[in-house]
């Protein structure tokens, strides 16, 4: 009994759609442990070829900012327009730029 | 890093601002609890129905005429188990586990979808709940692609993509009954007959008598009213009774050219409140089955969690 009521962990998945792609999230799943949480994820989130590689991590080794996104963690990045192509004046006759 | 408190009039605003833009509502951001609790128990629901869902067409895989058939029959009830797992997880996401969840279902605490309520007594079922069931639900499913919580979209999307297959095998397993003999066209209408009104309230209550959905709609969480999809599901599925050559059951049904949609009848809505009371066909069989297998699977959990530990101890 005791240990039907532990849960098994929470995992979150990453699919690889085909090569030359990234891994990206897809979803979560329990397993007891690594190895069971990949032949899981290959039946709950690849049942129509929808991957070539997997990845699975247990959700609790994760660490993320926070999902606002006017959280300060992003302002650095706000004003160095600089940074994008954009914001260079080129003119039009400079070919290839 | 610094966290500055943030007043909560703050954060209802941003939420409602997120929500004013069509945005989504991620699971780490900030929600109304009410909010929270509509889509625990919307989600919910729906895994649940899914799980249940598995039941009455999984009857038939043992005795569907070929093998052709079985390997439909058991890649779509394995897609079934899918959308209920796509759902509790995201479902996870708002802070509820997956054991209470499982809880929540085997003590009859949260519903299921009604339609599941219903037996299926004949193979043509298996067609019929393809085509007029899985079309159903299609037609609730397809905007909710658009709700506002993240999570639940994304699932939503996965699972509108399958649920089109499981709506064409079941119409062309009654496109191939319809070409077979006068017994087998005679199963296809029986079918229909006992299906088609059950399908209907498969959109819940009429909107008049459905007291949350306008607080769901402002939320986005629902994008279109029972009545409204309703209506959307008998104007698709007219044409295909035609092509088909089956009657639906409702002596009212008729083109409306005024509206530009049809007219149908008053489904039996006292009906659907026994049925979500308990008192449907199949209620006390479905429970009991789902009982039994989550009891009977509990030493495939208990050795994993034991196997697991040991592994991990090594």
């Amino acid at each position: 009994m005791s240990a039907d009521r532990r849960e098994w962990p929470l995992y979150e998945v990453f699919v690889r759609g085909k090569r030359g792609l990234n891994h990206v999230h897809v979803g979560s799943l329990h397993a007891a442990d690594d190895a069971m949480a990949v032949r899981h994820a290959r039946d709950v989130y690849t049942r129509r070829n929808e991957g070539v590689s997997i990845w699975v991590v247990r959700a609790d080794a994760i660490t993320a900012s926070s999902p606002d996104e006017k959280d300060p963690m992003f302002a650095p990045s706000g004003d160095k327009v600089y940074r994008h192509p954009t914001f260079y004046d080129i003119p039009d006759n400079v070919p290839h730029m | 890093m610094t966290t500055t408190p943030v007043e909560p009039e703050a954060l209802e605003a941003a939420f409602e601002a997120t929500i004013a833009r069509h945005d989504r509502i991620e699971p780490r951001d900030w929600m109304p609890d009410a909010y929270r609790r509509t889509l625990v128990r919307q989600m919910a629901q729906h895994a649940h129905s899914e799980i249940i869902g598995m039941q009455p067409e999984g009857a038939w895989i043992g005795r569907a005429p070929s093998l052709r058939r079985k390997a439909i029959l058991l890649a779509k009830v394995q897609d079934e188990a899918g959308h209920g797992l796509y759902l509790y997880s995201a479902c996870e996401t708002l802070g509820v586990s997956r054991a209470e969840l499982t809880d929540l279902l085997l003590t009859g605490r949260q519903k299921y979808s009604s339609i599941f309520n219903y037996p299926t007594l004949s193979y043509a079922d298996v067609g019929t709940i393809g085509w007029l069931v899985d079309g159903a639900a299609i037609c609730n499913q397809v905007p909710l692609c658009r709700t506002s919580y993240g999570p639940y979209g994304r699932a939503m999307i996965r699972i509108c993509k399958e649920e089109s297959f499981h709506q064409r095998q079941g119409y062309e397993l009654l496109m191939t009954m319809m070409r077979g003999t006068d017994a087998q066209r005679e199963m296809v209408q029986e079918s229909v007959n006992r299906f088609w009104w059950p399908a209907l309230m498969m959109f819940g209550p009429p909107d008049t008598d459905s007291p949350n959905s306008a607080r769901s709609m402002a939320w986005g969480i629902k994008r279109n009213s029972n009545d409204e999809l309703r209506q959307k599901f008998v104007d698709m599925t007219v044409p295909q009774a035609e092509a088909l050559g089956v009657t639906l059951p409702d002596p009212d049904l008729r083109w409306n050219e005024e509206r530009g949609h049809h007219d149908f009848g008053e489904p039996d809505w006292d009906e659907l409140a026994a049925v979500i009371r308990g008192e449907g066909p199949c209620n006390a069989q479905r429970m009991a089955h789902r009982r039994a297998a989550h009891e009977d699977g509990a030493w495939v959990r208990e050795a994993a969690s034991a196997f697991a530990e040991r592994a991990g101890a090594r």
